[in-house]
């Protein structure tokens, strides 16, 4: 029998150099959709990237490859050094993951739950009350230890979520957008938890679909579309080099809207659709002739990421 | 750069690892569901056997005296036995594996550690195995207070019932990664499992039906069981029973290959 060691005995640390993810070419595909096509990612390590993109990106996908739950069609995958489907169970004793799904055993304890991924993740024996003890304290879940998971409110799920994948240490944290349908006093508390983690040293690989999301705890981020990453940078660049620093939304019937997009069109700059309004982008630079015709009623605003993916993509991010 | 040719054969490298901390890892996972429900799964095992002695035992019993040279008490006590692997192994494989898998997606979350799917399913197998080895001896106790006489073969009938529930809970297991809804259960349960319980000889000896009949219970690991369990009970054929004890261990064999399978083609995409 072969055995993996475990992330927390130091001698299993291996060097890999400045990367803890490396995708080359990635393809996969489910029938006739290629959910993933030809994907180039690189993570250092200790960095946190946010992988950002629509339902249907790939994003989900490229986190399952990342653990060999989904396989390549082609490409190569090396995580924490391992190429991946060969050495995944390697891989996966030194990564931690938070799914997107809920997926904890409502049946037992927050305890519970966090002990049997504590085996099943190698911590040694001795070491496991500790470990859970940690990741509860962690999770601020010490006092309901004991609860069922069934009787937990969704943050605290989620946190747990969170604790269990972080019981064993590990270097790498895959976070599947971990705050997806809570409630904003919620989301903070658990960015305050990935911003910890951060901090710590750990690298983190976070898919998301909040921009808001991406830009608060993003070291950078990799925006995806159709299976590929079409932009990659830290959140200001991305924001400064593909919609400058300031966007003025309007307002109006379509007609109007067509001409407002006319007129930006033929000043040289950008514009995007969201609804009702047409928000022109790189508004710093509008000539002041531009802007007396469009008249005052715009709103000015900075620019952000998701103007950036709508720039890119032709698609909106929510 | 791999291509779609690696890929698969890395996987077929992966097959062959086997590693007893992961087992050690999804028998905890059970373990900590069975402190939970132990009173009531021990209490169906104990009594449902219990009841059968009573209704076929007392029942049929008052007409029929002895089968083969049995008395028809000690026949249906030890004949349970298999009804017990079968019952304990079975029904967990199907609906326990199906519900984690399809419903809660506990594999998905167990798949994200260092585990990989033949060990969760090598694992899930052997601890239902584990708990219908121990429950699979409540008819032989039963039976015993019913006036069964002991015998120091009856030592080896957890080993016959593990190897019996192994197979039945891989089978379980392996439909539940075929049915495509878990109501579809019931085609499994009146097409399949009713027919070998009813074909093993638990309650009446099989050379009492059709030869055909008699022919396909051959293929009846549960019969193997049956037959297995009253030798140990009332004396060993050697010969026969190692092939009866083979028969056990390759419907195992079979039966894990597919539902790893199975599992493989369900949980990883």
């Amino acid at each position: 029998m072969r055995t993996v060691q475990s992330a927390a005995d130091p001698t299993a640390r291996r060097s890999y150099g400045d990367l803890a993810i490396r995708l080359h070419g990635v393809v996969k595909r489910f029938g006739t959709l290629t959910a993933v096509d030809g994907l180039d990612l690189e993570v250092p390590s200790g960095s946190c990237l946010g992988l950002l993109g629509p339902n249907g990106a790939g994003k989900s996908t490229t986190m399952r490859m990342l653990t060999a739950q989904a396989l390549a069609d082609s490409g190569s995958i090396h995580v924490l050094g391992y190429p991946v489907p060969r050495e995944s169970k390697r891989a996966r004793a030194e990564m931690g993951v938070v799914p997107q799904q809920d997926n904890l055993d409502e049946e037992l304890t927050a305890r519970e739950n966090l002990e049997v991924f504590a085996h099943l993740y190698r911590v040694p024996r001795p070491r496991r009350p500790a470990a859970v003890d940690d990741a509860l304290t962690l999770a601020h879940l010490t006092e309901r230890q004991h609860t069922r998971v069934d009787n937990l409110s969704g943050g605290m799920r989620r946190r747990l979520l969170i604790a269990r994948g972080l019981v064993h240490r590990p270097r790498l944290v895959l976070l599947d957008e971990p705050t997806v349908g809570l409630d904003p006093q919620v989301r903070a508390e658990l960015w305050g938890l990935i911003d910890g983690l951060r901090a710590g040293g750990t690298t983190v690989l976070m898919s998301t679909h909040y921009i808001e999301e991406a830009e608060r705890l993003a070291d950078e981020c990799a925006l995806m579309s159709h299976g590929k990453v079409v932009a990659r940078g830290g959140p200001a660049e991305l924001v400064a080099e593909h919609a400058g620093e300031q966007v003025v939304e309007h307002y109006g019937p379509p007609q109007r809207l067509v001409e407002i997009e006319r007129l930006a069109a033929g000043a040289g700059l950008p514009t995007r659709r969201t609804g009702p309004s047409v928000s022109i982008l790189r508004a710093e630079q509008m000539p002041p002739s531009l802007a007396d015709d469009l008249g005052p009623d715009g709103v000015r605003r900075a620019a952000n990421l998701e103007d950036v993916f709508v720039v890119l993509t032709g698609e909106k991010v929510e | 750069m791999s291509t779609v040719t690696t890929v698969r054969t890395d996987q077929a490298v992966r097959l062959r690892r086997f590693e007893l901390a992961a087992l050690q890892g999804t028998w905890r996972h059970e373990f900590a569901l069975f402190k939970r429900y132990w009173r009531t799964t021990s209490f169906a095992a104990m009594f449902e056997p219990t009841f059968m002695m009573l209704a076929f035992g007392y029942g049929f019993g008052s007409l029929v005296s002895a089968i083969g040279g049995y008395r028809y008490l000690d026949f249906v006590g030890t004949g349970m036995v298999g009804t017990a692997a079968l019952f304990t192994s079975v029904f967990p494989g199907m609906f326990n594996a199906y519900i984690r898998r399809a419903f809660q997606h506990t594999y998905d979350a167990m798949l994200t550690t260092p585990l990989d799917v033949h060990e969760l399913v090598t694992g899930e197998a052997t601890w239902i195995a584990a708990k219908s080895a121990v429950y699979g001896c409540a008819p032989v106790i039963v039976a015993m207070a019913f006036g069964l006489d002991p015998s120091p073969g009856m030592l080896v009938i957890p080993i016959i019932v593990f190897a019996t529930a192994c197979g039945f809970g891989l089978f379980g297991m392996w439909t539940s990664t075929v049915v495509p809804s878990i109501n579809s259960f019931d085609y499994v349960i009146t097409g399949v499992v009713t027919p070998l319980f009813l074909i093993a000889g638990t309650f009446f000896p099989i050379n009492a039906l059709p030869g055909w009949v008699h022919i396909a219970a051959q293929f009846n690991p549960l019969l193997h069981c049956v037959e297995l369990v009253r030798h140990a009970v009332f004396g060993f054929r050697p010969l026969v029973d190692l092939g009866h004890f083979a028969a056990l261990l390759l419907f195992a064999a079979l039966m894990w290959l597919i539902a790893v399978r199975g599992m493989r083609r369900r949980l990883i995409d």
